[in-house]
């Protein structure tokens, strides 16, 4: 075993600990001790927790030792701070719940720990997932591991940094408009934004509800599928989950794809696109052909309205979702001469810009006279998007497309104008509204040295089938073997 | 100028489920504070609703008992808006597609019979509850009440007076004490009334500008608020004052509503649709089920007393017009079949015991067994009628066997002819010139020798016996 | 529809949300730029077309009556920024 421990996948590290070759407490042990002397170049972690992640390796040494192994034992993992751990700080990358110790666990954070995961910490992320950058945590920008002055994108980004930083073996993030794939794209890992509903939310701090969901960002396909394995499925404390049972997510790794029908949106190629980007997506594409693929053009001709309608819909419910955060129950609190003043002072400071710009945005679009023009005309053109979706896949299986217009920016570059930002989200955005699931997967560089991420979106609930493809191009090509410079 | 009133009511009916509408959490009353919360109900980040299948049914069989319109499909909205005792910063309701609506309720008022409207019913969840320091400029929460299930139930203005709106509110109450999914207690707050009241001229078709009264917490404070707001209104309209739309408070030591303006600002809620919770739909077999399974409704247990006991319309109307003395009443007739002698009693003696101590059939200490054995004792003349207003009074106050009672003040009734007599004939002997008066045809001294046995009998007498007694006597 | 300044202020309060001076030119300019934008959505002729609620129609999503143990109070009011007894401290709303 040449290489380090840290730099492991799931899919490597799994039959290492199963076989007794590594002890769980070493890796733990191992990757804590590069957390702390390289995590402060990075920003990656808000929280680390030694303790309990050294106590869970012990649990899990135990557990192989009775020859009992779960899917995940001893695997150590980080969370993006957006999922409730309990009796670990969760901040949201918001100064409002600097110091919130969940009394309960996510769902999806049970899961992991039944199949015997270790926590190492929370992730950084953009405040209340707002963001495609993680320049909006209220705790300071992550940087991205293959040039530390550039943005690692968002908000997942602290747990894209940390599994391309091999900060973990791998992570979980959250996705309402890309911020799984795109910082996986940007940081050259893999992100898998499941369908709406087949993950729990319950325990994800909500941004937009109807769009948001947890889903992993790994060093490779399969553990991308391991992963899914695990959170997915019914959570009857989750009202929106699905009831449609999960599938085992690694069983079509490896086959071929064949025949396999790709859809090329045209409104995707041209809208500013990077030429370097669009280079290294074309590229791809003739992998996939060449694999078998058949590439054919499609259309999404409602593609630019998707980030007007995100805008509207994804801002209304956040407003809303964030009204809990008043200094009453939980959280941080300013003191006020009485209770309008406190109000006002602990969400005025508490909040960030852009998490005070969606909320009044988001208030504005729903106040009275206003509904009709904004949410309701915004959950139309919802429809008209994912309709164009269900044409698209009657005639493909799979679309591929860019994750976004152009590699990652340098930080600061872009905060000057919101709207700037917001656009840039153009090919994520439209499978949140939609629904559907989508993966990035490394697939070049730019010139300067920047990851380039392909994106494949598939219909609902065709995640092994975009597992599947995804996996296929990766073993075709070695994007996901390079490792950043750190 | 003569004004007329139009009134309408919205009640909020805490469900008697067992856990919360969204969360699992007790529902039951008095817990101390904040010992009956979860991170659902506390409104903790990631934490998301789910509902209550029960609250959904409770509901159903109310807007069916009102015949009511079920939306097939129906859809909870945020109401949004910042207040302590609202940790999610919004409430969990029902806005554009309402579980039912359309439906009715009769009243009478006067003999006169009146159909109200009943716009719309729908589920919402409750708040905390939110208590001022008397002391400091600070306030406690107790989420224990956030998240209980209730239901709004709003009527159409359709009320022309304070009195239709209490046999409306008492109609309203009657029918979910019935279908036992709520338990009317308007002191404890499980089921509140807020009345929306304007004037406009006698026979306008426009609505005048309405106010909202708020904190009336019993039939009679309603009634006060309602009066005295007609008046109010009266008065300023008739001195060309306009109203000003606004909620105003009943305040009960100065007998008065009293503005709330300054206190609240306008609110704009916001409503759109829950994405944390996803469309209700009722099926055909769901409701066919409910509908066949519903409890019996004042209107078919009255139907049903005047047929099966042969009440008249008016009797069975009092009696069935509160579910707790109509099971009373029936429980009494199973062990004293004299349905008519029940029903008289009930609604003579009893009701007026009851009205003396302001207190409602539950709290009334004569139980149906008990008040069986006292009619039975009558009807076998064991104990004087008379005599059993005083029995049932003692009964009433202390709750003991009326047969105890007897025993003790030695109230038995003497029917025993053969006593009576020998006692009838000393009283004759002992007063010859009433004799020969009666004799002579003067009947009213009769009245005399009754009264004169009753006396010596410490009135246990049988009375009837005892006229018969005189009368062949003094033959 | 751009918002006036006046207009942006109320929303604010509505929002529980103060703006400082230099902050409201800022925000008064960034939304109407933000709303200008998605006024593009008012291109499209949306009659007839259901919103979009739940991307998958799930409906009925019920629990049953039963009751679950909730929080122990200590739990419950660990994080409270105030408290007194066994109840949430808040200043008074007037």
């Amino acid at each position: 075993m040449t290489e380090p421990l840290y730099s492991l996948s799931i899919s490597q590290l799994a039959p290492l600990l199963a076989r007794g070759e590594v002890s769980p407490v070493e890796v733990t042990a191992r990757l804590l001790e590069r957390i702390k002397e390289r995590n402060g170049e990075l920003n990656a972690y808000l929280t680390v927790d030694e303790a309990g992640a050294l106590e869970q390796a012990r649990e899990a040494e135990a557990c192989l030792g009775r020859g009992e192994a779960a899917s995940l034992t001893g695997i150590p993992l980080a969370l993006k701070d957006v999922m409730v751990t309990r009796g670990l700080r969760t901040t949201c990358a918001s100064k409002i719940l600097e110091n919130f110790i969940p009394p309960f666990d996510a769902t999806v954070v049970a899961r992991l720990r039944r199949e015997g995961a270790v926590i190492l910490g929370k992730a950084n992320m953009d405040e209340f997932a707002m963001g495609s950058s993680t320049e909006n945590s209220a705790y300071g920008p992550t940087h991205n591991p293959w040039n530390r002055e550039y943005i690692p994108g968002g908000s997942s980004g602290g747990s894209a940094a940390a599994v391309a930083a091999d900060l973990c073996i791998a992570s979980l993030g959250s996705d309402t408009g890309g911020s799984i794939r795109q910082p996986a794209s940007h940081c050259g890992v893999v992100g898998l934004k499941p369908t709406y509903g087949r993950v729990s939310r319950y325990g994800l701090v909500a941004y937009a509800s109807s769009l948001d969901q947890i889903g992993p960002l790994t060093k490779e396909v399969r553990d991308a599928a391991i992963l899914l394995n695990t959170i997915a499925g019914h959570d009857p404390k989750d009202s929106t989950s699905v009831p449609q049972a999960a599938a085992d997510y690694t069983e079509a790794l490896g086959r071929e794809i064949h025949g396999l029908k790709i859809g090329v949106p045209r409104e995707y190629f041209g809208h500013g696109l990077d030429p370097e980007v669009e280079a290294a997506i074309r590229a791809a594409l003739k992998t996939l052909a060449g694999l078998g693929a058949d590439l054919i053009e499609v259309s999404l001709p409602h593609t630019e309205y998707a980030v007007a309608t995100y805008y509207v819909v994804a801002v209304a419910e956040a407003s809303s979702n964030l009204a809990r955060y008043d200094g009453v129950k939980y959280g941080f609190r300013a003191e006020g001469k009485n209770l309008m003043e406190t109000y006002l002072n602990t969400r005025t400071q508490g909040f960030g810009a852009e998490v005070r710009r969606r909320i009044m945005l988001g208030t504005y679009t729903l106040s009275a006279g206003y509904y009709d023009a904004y949410y309701k005309k915004g959950s139309q053109v919802r429809a008209l998007i994912r309709s164009d979706f269900e044409t698209a896949f009657k005639a493909c299986h799979l679309i591929a497309c860019p994750v976004s217009p152009t590699p990652a920016f340098r930080l600061g570059e872009k905060l000057a104008d919101p709207l700037t930002m917001y656009l840039s989200d153009i090919f994520t955005i439209s499978a949140n509204l939609a629904g559907i699931p989508g993966i990035s997967v490394p697939c070049g560089f730019s010139s300067q040295g920047l990851p380039i991420g392909l994106q494949l979106l598939g219909p609902a609930f065709g995640e092994a089938e975009i597992l599947q493809a995804a996996y296929a191009f990766e073993q075709a090509t070695d994007f996901h073997r390079r490792k950043p410079p750190f | 100028m003569a004004y007329e009133a139009v009134i309408g009511l919205e009640v909020h009916a805490h469900l008697l489920t067992h856990s919360k509408i969204f969360c699992g959490c007790a529902t039951a009353f008095g817990a101390p504070p904040n010992t009956q919360v979860c991170e659902v109900c506390l409104g903790m980040p990631g934490s998301l609703p789910v509902l209550n299948r029960k609250a959904v049914e409770y509901a159903l069989k109310m807007a069916l008992a009102t015949d009511c319109t079920i939306a097939p499909e129906s859809v909870f909205a945020r109401k949004n808006y910042f207040y302590p005792d609202l940790p999610k910063g919004y409430q969990i309701s029902q806005f554009e597609l309402p579980l039912a609506e359309h439906g009715h309720l009769e009243i009478k008022v006067n003999g006169q019979a009146k159909r109200i409207g009943i716009t719309r019913i729908h589920l919402e969840e409750d708040a905390g509850k939110l208590v001022h320091s008397e002391a400091r400029p600070v306030s406690f929460v107790d989420f224990n009440r956030t998240g209980v299930p209730l239901i709004e139930i709003v009527s159409e203005p359709d009320m022309e007076s304070p009195d239709e709106a209490v046999e409306y509110l008492k109609g309203l109450r009657n029918i979910l004490l019935y279908l036992e999914i709520c338990d009317g207690n308007l002191e404890e707050g499980s089921f509140r009334c807020d009345a929306n009241i304007s004037l406009r001229p006698v026979g306008a078709k426009e609505l005048g500008v309405k106010v909202e009264l708020k904190n009336m917490n019993s039939f009679r404070f309603i009634k006060a608020a309602l009066e005295f707001e007609i008046k109010r209104q009266r008065a300023n309209l008739s001195a060309g004052r306009e109203i000003v739309q606004e909620t105003r408070l009943w305040d009960t030591s100065s007998n008065q509503t009293v503005s709330m303006r300054g206190k609240e600002e306008a609110h704009d809620y916001r409503y759109f649709p829950d994405p944390d919770l996803v469309p209700v739909r009722i099926d055909h077999d769901w409701l066919e089920s409910l509908r066949k399974n519903l409890v019996e409704l004042p209107k078919a247990r009255l139907k049903r007393f005047q047929a099966e006991y042969g009440l008249p319309e008016y009797d069975a109307e009092v009696l069935t017009s509160d579910k707790a003395l109509a099971d009373y009443f029936e429980a009494t007739v199973k062990l004293f079949p004299q349905p008519k002698q029940v029903s008289n009693w009930i609604m003579g003696e009893l009701m007026r015991e009851l009205k003396k101590e302001e207190a409602g059939i539950d709290s009334c200490r004569v139980s149906p067994a008990a008040l069986g054995k006292l009619l039975s004792l009558v009807d076998t003349g064991a104990l004087s009628g008379k005599l059993a207003k005083t029995v049932f009074e003692d009964m009433v106050a202390t709750g003991r066997d009326p047969e105890a009672i007897i025993k003790e003040k030695g109230l038995v009734q003497i029917s025993d002819s053969g006593a009576l007599e020998a006692l009838a004939q000393e009283i004759i002997d002992a007063n010859p010139k009433e004799a020969a008066d009666f004799r002579a045809g003067k009947t009213k001294v009769l009245g005399f020798f009754v009264g004169q046995l009753m006396k010596k009998t410490k009135g246990q007498a049988n009375p009837q016996m005892a006229n018969e007694i005189f009368r062949k006597l003094l033959a | 529809m751009a918002l006036s300044r006046e207009e942006v202020l109320h929303v604010a309060e509505l929002a529980r949300l103060s703006l400082r001076p230099a902050e409201i030119e800022i925000f008064t300019r960034q939304l109407n730029d933000i709303l200008a934008y998605v006024e593009k959505l008012q291109e499209l002729d949306t009659t007839g077309v259901a919103p979009l609620a739940h991307v998958i129609p799930i409906c009925n999503a019920f629990r049953e009556d039963e009751v679950r143990e909730g929080l122990s109070l200590d739990l419950a009011l660990e994080n409270a920024p105030a408290r007194e007894d066994d109840n949430f401290l808040v200043p008074r709303v007037i």
